[in-house]
């Protein structure tokens, strides 16, 4: 089948989305623990940053990362006109 | 049953599961009362034990299945939350349920690797695979591979790498389910681990995937109670509150103040832990000076030895004064009796000897990353953490066994949100986890260090009687109080010790050994079902006779399910080797073998057949061949690359796959138009028209 022009706006604005979030994922993983050591200087509610960071801050994004793609593309699916038929 | 709408299926499936629940606290509050009626313990770990693996039983036997669909996508109707529960089980391991809060109190900051790792994987499910293999929407990996890059050999590979990893890991769980029942009801390790498996296997022996699934939904509610339950209990305990997740930051600065006091050699309590460390310090240098005269003096240096100790033995014996202790006389012959025979022995037991020093070394900071002697070994540390963390993710994306659940929704954007439930599922305990190795330092910082040998707290010294690995304390400096130093835990006993640490009945720990079996199960469970489909689907029915009926290809399945499960329990009972390289090794593995070909599958449409072929047999071969080279375990010990440990083999496998797949695919003709119809019809929920997919 020929893709039509939607079809490619459809996917090229999947790519960012998709890029978008794997930088934060980056981000949080691996530049924060790279920075792990100097993070621990700041000291909130008891939890040193970068301690706090690795065992559970970073968790708490990976969840909202996966919960704003899922919404963020079946949104998208409507838009374009590209979701699947309603499941039986 | 496809007359039946997703959501009255949701509605069903959400009752039936909170009857279950409702029924299980009853089963625990039943198993109270026992308790307190004077029933034994060892009665009440059998009760628990027996009644979770009939129940799983149970489950299979209501979810049998002849239907290829429902055998192996669980007829693709699992709602998103509930795949994101049984995924949660299928997730969390033995490893994850009894070994990580454990290995966070024991490595602090470091051990964060694998919270990390084994979460942070979901982004690249959610990301770059879920939603697509859904919409491809066959049976296994291998499938998808076949599909893709054409002909049998990209399958092959994908057979094979998915038995490779799969098996490693399964090894591991099998592993933690003789452990767990031999602990709690008294069997060989060897008897627990084929009763433990005779559970998996009534389940997904009658209804494949289907049952599989269901019982990984009852598995993780069974599992996430029981690890909650305990550490809410402690923090309420130490007055920390409710929600210890919250609240343990608290504890952590208190543990820090604590670690700084025992580290001081000025205060009171940092003298008597130095009299301890000085002590170990002064064994490892005596041994040390032995080893220096063994090298020195050979074998006359040992007759020269022994010397003394006769000459000591006599001494003592012709001495006639009345006051003597007749204890050093004793003590005497026995260290001359423990003197090795001859000088390999006396190296050995020496060299052993001298690694007591380690227990003189500081208390490590619990919240300190990357701690290493100078700059440059805490960077060294710095880079295994990270390589660890890389390997650990993209090896979560890639195990075939979690993959395949994103196959049982309904849809691709049941997949998405499906994603979203399993990673909210995991994350419940791994972010308790942490939490909890700080509650139990702080117990053990605060409350048994200081404390007098004679007063010990219970727990403590059930344990140490159980299993001297686990807990192991002795008054080694002689002043009847207990020092840090004094003390040596095995990781596992945080969680196993939770529920009499903070002062609960027999029947929370009865729960905790439920919980981990369950955890250990249901991993269990997905896998062997993993390795007999990848052998059934994939090879007898797509290679070897396209042409099976139905009848003849779970016959096949279910024969292959139960030799896999025999031949695994066997070599687990021969207890192989490191369990957390092991585990380590699985995801290295897969992140190398799989993960290029897979994501340049979807992402890359000029991908082809020897790219992938060539993709993965490089990705998997420079990690199998890091790891045999560099594993102390194979003996070669060649020297690290860029001081990488042999478990983040997977750090050199991934760059090379993707290499391999954008090399091999360049230099060979372009996938044919059929693929590229393949292609879109993954990218886009809505396309049907080109690519037909097999029907089962």
């Amino acid at each position: 089948m020929q893709l039509t022009q939607k079809h490619h706006e459809y996917w090229n604005r999947n790519l960012k989305v998709t890029a978008t979030l794997l930088a934060l994922w980056f981000l949080v993983t691996f530049i924060m623990g790279f920075f792990a050591r100097e993070l621990n200087e700041v000291v909130i509610l008891g939890f040193p940053l970068g301690f706090y960071m690795s065992a559970q801050g970073s968790l708490i994004i990976y969840v909202l990362i996966i919960w704003y793609y899922a919404h963020y593309m079946n949104n998208l699916d409507q838009e374009y006109g590209v979701h699947e038929g309603e499941e039986v | 049953m496809a007359t039946q709408s997703t959501a009255a299926f949701t509605k069903q499936l959400t009752k039936y599961y909170s009857f279950y629940t409702g029924g299980f606290v009853a089963f625990v509050i039943l198993v109270a009362i026992l308790e307190q009626m004077g029933v034994p313990n060892k009665i009440l770990g059998y009760m628990f034990l027996g009644a979770t693996i009939l129940l799983y039983a149970g489950i299979g036997v209501m979810a049998k299945t002849a239907e290829v669909s429902e055998y192996y996508v669980a007829g693709r109707r699992v709602p998103a939350f509930f795949n994101g529960m049984a995924t949660g089980a299928d997730w969390m391991s033995a490893a994850s349920f009894i070994g990580m809060a454990g290995t966070l109190y024991l490595s602090g900051y470091d051990g964060l690797a694998f919270v990390l790792g084994w979460t942070g994987g979901y982004c690249l499910v959610a990301l770059f695979l879920a939603p697509y293999l859904r919409k491809f929407g066959q049976f296994t990996i291998p499938d998808f591979l076949g599909a893709r890059f054409g002909g049998d050999i990209p399958r092959m590979i994908g057979v094979f790498a998915a038995i490779v990893c799969s098996f490693t890991y399964v090894i591991a769980q099998i592993y933690g389910v003789g452990l767990i029942t031999s602990r709690f009801t008294g069997l060989e390790f060897q008897v627990g681990v084929f009763a433990g498996l005779a559970g998996v296997l009534v389940c997904s022996f009658l209804g494949g995937m289907k049952a599989v699934t269901w019982t990984q939904v009852a598995q993780y509610i069974i599992l996430i109670v029981a690890y909650m339950i305990p550490v809410v209990w402690l923090s309420v305990h130490h007055g920390f509150g409710p929600v210890p997740q919250v609240a343990y930051g608290y504890a952590l600065q208190k543990v820090t103040d604590r670690e700084k006091v025992l580290n001081d050699k000025t205060t009171p309590d940092g003298a008597r832990e130095e009299s301890v460390r000085q002590i170990f310090r002064d064994r490892a240098a005596a041994a040390d000076a032995k080893l220096k005269g063994l090298e020195a003096g050979g074998s006359a240096f040992l007759t020269e030895e022994k010397k003394k100790l006769e000459d000591k033995v006599a001494a003592l014996k012709a001495q006639t004064d009345p006051s003597a202790d007749p204890k050093a006389i004793e003590a005497a012959e026995k260290a001359l009796g423990a003197f090795p025979s001859d000088a390999a022995k006396a190296k050995e037991q020496w060299t052993k000897d001298k690694g007591i020093g380690a227990r003189a070394a500081p208390i490590k900071a619990h919240a300190q990353p990357f701690q290493g002697k100078d700059e440059k070994a805490s960077d060294i540390a710095r880079k295994n953490f990270l390589a660890l963390i890389l390997c650990l993710m993209v090896g979560t994306a890639a195990l075939p066994h979690i993959l395949m659940r994103y196959y049982t929704t309904p849809s691709v954007k049941d997949a998405r949100k499906s994603v979203f439930w399993s990673l909210f599922f995991i994350f419940l305990l791994y972010f308790t986890a942490p939490c909890l190795a700080v509650l139990a330092k702080f117990d053990v910082y605060t409350i048994l260090v200081g404390s007098k040998f004679t007063e010990l707290p219970a727990w403590v010294n059930a344990w140490a009687a159980v299993d001297k690995t686990l807990m192991n304390i002795s008054d080694i400096n002689g002043d009847g109080i207990v020092q840090l130093a004094e003390i040596v835990i095995g990781g596992d006993l945080i969680v196993l010790a939770t529920p009499e640490i903070a002062g609960l009945p027999y029947v929370i720990s009865g729960l905790v050994a439920a919980g981990g079996l369950a955890a250990a199960l249901s991993t269990a469970d997905g896998l062997l079902l993993t390795i007999a489909n990848a052998m059934s689907h994939d090879i007898y029915y797509k290679m070897i006779d396209p042409n099976a009926p139905t009848t003849r290809r779970l016959a096949v399945s279910k024969g292959l399910l139960l030799v896999v499960a025999v031949v695994a329990a066997y070599v687990t009972s021969l207890k192989p080797g490191d369990i957390l390289f092991l585990v380590g090794a699985a995801f290295s593995l897969a992140a190398s073998g799989f993960f290029p070909a897979l994501v340049c599958g979807v992402f890359w449409r000029r991908a082809n057949k020897m790219g992938a072929i060539l993709g993965m047999l490089s990705g998997l071969g420079i990690c199998m061949y890091y790891m045999y080279m560099t594993y102390p375990f194979f003996g070669v010990k060649a020297p690290l690359w860029w001081d990488i440990n042999p478990i983040s083999a997977g750090l050199f496998g991934i760059p090379v796959g993707f290499i391999g797949v954008i090399v091999g695919s360049l230099i060979s003709a372009p996938p044919n138009k059929e693929v590229q119809d393949l292609v879109d019809h993954v990218r886009y929920p809505n396309l049907e028209t080109d690519y037909k997919a097999a029907t089962a």
